[in-house]
């Protein structure tokens, strides 16, 4: 379980996240929309830890994650993410970049990683191209590939950070397809996106974002069909047009 | 004008000893570059370090080894710390001089290399749960050593060319002594500089050439 | 440490020996630079492989150690041709060359540097083969090369430290000649260091600057 619990954060004068309090219970997809700037990529990168937070607190299956005594490095491997940047080693190959991380920091033997990263990548459709570079790839492949590589370290859950942003529109399907079958598969997520279509299909719950606050949070039927909050409505018919 | 008479066969038969010679430079030119990239590491965690001294000792040592010529550096290794009461052997001095050049100059290529990899690379294998330093480790430093790999070839090249200093300090085994020796014993000075020329020309071919084999095969992507 | 024997005098030679080394540099920077520059573009004009004699020789001189260098042209004008030619000149001959080979490359670089998209449209405007030279290949060439051609010069003046070896009495010749008679090496040597780093510094420096705010925009 994810408990994000008022959590503030500013850089510099701008205040990003004003008090968010949000729970994620196991097995539950939580896709969280909203305008640019609405403070919702930094609460993914707040949740495992790579950003700190001002005030509040989170905490992942009850071990609070900006603890001082919080090994922060452990506490990631529970927590996959994957950035709008797919961010590829790009000195690995496909395989060699979803092993590295079990191998290093959990400390697997390379046949094993290897069997984990196999079995990682043919899911994600990639089973071809093991020992490709990705430069040879295409946005969407390294994205599907970014994803495999955060599996590999079987989290308990993942973060997705607009996965399909930086995509040209004829790959956005492959990469959200991808999410379809992991969430089917009872994966926890929390998922930013723009892709409402997306958000009203796998999520358990919607979260709309707005200048730093979680305005509005229901079901999906709710938030699409009939918003309570008048910045969700006006957000979703600037979207649709 | 042009009433000389070359003596090639005189000069030529000392080419085995020359070729010693050359195995010398090369012996030289490798160590001063293994330990070279290790200092240059080294240094390039210096400068990236939050403590003020270890970064002005590296900041210091990369100037000085860039800002003065090689032949100083040379000297100071000899000259310079003989006045401190150490007396190293030509050889030892040599390689101490090529060595503080190499680290200074391959330094300054690391830092170059690590602004050209993006933030987020670092970011990712953090995400992954990997420590600092093991994102460093398997990340960065493969990516930092791509980008640096012919700047660090033009530096063995250097390194070749830098043994031939060594004369100045009292070095004779290496190929610029050998052929030096050989001259003052028998005055065939253009002869025996020429093959010295062709052989150091085709030292540094084999490396240049090499490097771009090792490049095509270390680096597929 | 500055307990020392030195005397003006001495001092005098080791000024008289900085002048040399500024002399024998600026020389080898500006002659070898107009070679150069000539060099670079008929490498460019004439495409690789007219080019590769020229290429073949350049690639010499950055081959092989500029001692061997001076001692084989020396030797050569010497014994060989039979001139007697100061060392001052066989020195400023053969860094001039040796700036030059590196001086092409830079050039090379440079002119390779302008998009041909932009030539092409400076020759649809009707401008001829020197005017889009000089319009507007010289003034995008040089910012490229600028920063690159400082770090050039700085470096033959830190190599003229070796036309010692044609009996030229530069900077860090004087050096060794007061070191053997005063027996202070490091005190020499530290001043002799200084007065090269001094002067090259700053100028890499500035180049280092140069690069940043050009590559910038």
């Amino acid at each position: 379980m994810i408990e994000i619990e008022n959590v503030r954060k500013s850089f510099g004068q701008l205040e990003v996240l004003k008090g968010i309090d949000l729970t994620v219970k196991k097995g539950e997809v939580v896709t969280i929309i909203g305008g640019s700037g609405s403070g919702k990529s930094t609460l993914l990168t707040c949740i495992n830890g790579l950003e700190p937070i001002d005030s509040g607190r989170i905490l992942v299956d009850g071990t609070e994650v900006h603890a001082k005594s919080t090994d922060v490095n452990k506490l990631r491997q529970k927590i996959g993410i994957v950035f709008q940047q797919w961010n590829a080693f790009p000195h690995l190959t496909v395989l060699e970049n979803v092993t590295l991380a079990p191998r290093k920091v959990l400390g697997m033997s390379k046949e094993k990683a290897e069997e984990i990263g196999v079995k990682q990548l043919t899911h994600v459709g990639l089973g071809d191209k093991l020992t490709t570079y990705p430069s040879r790839l295409s946005g969407g492949q390294q994205q599907r590939m970014a994803i495999a590589r955060a599996l590999a370290m079987s989290p308990s859950y993942m973060l997705f950070d607009e996965v399909t942003s930086a995509l040209d529109p004829q790959l956005v399907g492959e990469v959200l397809d991808t999410l379809k079958m992991l969430a089917e598969e009872g994966m926890t997520m929390i998922c930013v996106t723009h892709e409402m279509a997306f958000a009203r299909d796998v999520s358990n719950r919607v979260a709309f974002f707005h200048k730093g606050v979680m305005a509005e949070i229901g079901p999906p039927e709710q938030i699409f069909g009939a918003a309570q909050n008048e910045e969700t409505r006006k957000f979703l018919s600037s979207v649709r047009q | 004008m042009f009433n000389y008479t070359f003596q090639w066969n005189q000069a030529l038969k000392y080419l085995p000893r020359m070729l010693e010679g050359a195995l010398v430079t090369m012996e030289i030119a490798l160590i001063s570059m293994v330990i070279g990239i290790a200092l240059a590491v080294l240094l390039t965690a210096f400068r990236l370090s939050g403590n003020r001294i270890l970064k002005a000792i590296a900041q210091t040592w990369v100037e000085v080894a860039r800002n003065t010529p090689a032949l100083f550096q040379i000297y100071m290794a000899h000259f310079g710390i003989a006045s401190f009461g150490i007396h190293l052997s030509p050889f030892i001095s040599l390689l101490i001089g090529i060595t503080f050049n190499n680290a200074g100059y391959l330094a300054e290529n690391f830092r170059g290399a690590l602004k050209a990899i993006p933030d987020t690379q670092t970011r990712a294998g953090r995400s992954l749960g990997m420590s600092a330093v093991q994102s460093f480790r398997s990340i960065i430093l493969p990516q930092m050593l791509r980008i640096s790999f012919l700047p660090m070839t033009n530096q063995m090249v250097w390194a070749i060319l830098m043994t031939s200093l060594g004369v100045t300090v009292g070095m004779n085994t290496d190929l610029y002594g050998v052929t030096q020796d050989l001259n003052a014993l028998t005055f065939r000075t253009f002869e025996l500089f020429a093959i010295a020329a062709v052989i150091f020309y085709l030292i540094t071919k084999a490396i240049t050439i090499g490097a771009r084999l090792i490049a095509a095969r270390l680096f597929r992507y | 440490m500055f307990d020392t024997a030195l005397t003006s005098t001495d001092l005098i030679f080791l000024a008289k020996g900085a002048g040399m080394t500024l002399l024998v540099t600026a020389i080898s920077v500006v002659i070898g630079t107009i070679l150069g520059i000539i060099f670079g573009v008929i490498r460019y004009q004439i495409g690789p492989i007219w080019a590769a004699p020229l290429t073949f020789v350049l690639d010499i001189c950055r081959s092989i150690p500029l001692l061997i260098q001076l001692v084989l042209l020396n030797a050569f004008f010497g014994m060989v041709v039979g001139l007697r030619w100061p060392g001052l000149t066989v020195a400023c001959i053969v860094l001039s060359l040796y700036t030059s080979a590196y001086c092409a490359e830079i050039v090379r670089g440079g002119i390779e540097a302008v998009p041909a998209t932009t030539r092409r449209a400076a020759r649809s405007l009707g401008m001829t083969w020197g005017q889009d030279m000089r319009q507007i290949v010289l003034p995008l060439a040089t910012r490229v090369a600028l920063p690159s051609w400082i770090g050039l010069a700085l470096g033959v003046m830190k190599d003229s430290a070796l036309v010692y070896v044609v009996q030229v009495t530069e900077l860090l010749k004087s050096t060794q000649i007061l070191i053997t008679r005063l027996q202070e090496p490091l005190f020499l040597l530290l001043i002799c260091g200084a007065f090269y780093f001094i002067i090259s510094y700053p100028l890499a420096r500035f180049g280092g600057y140069l690069e940043k705010r050009w590559s910038n925009d």
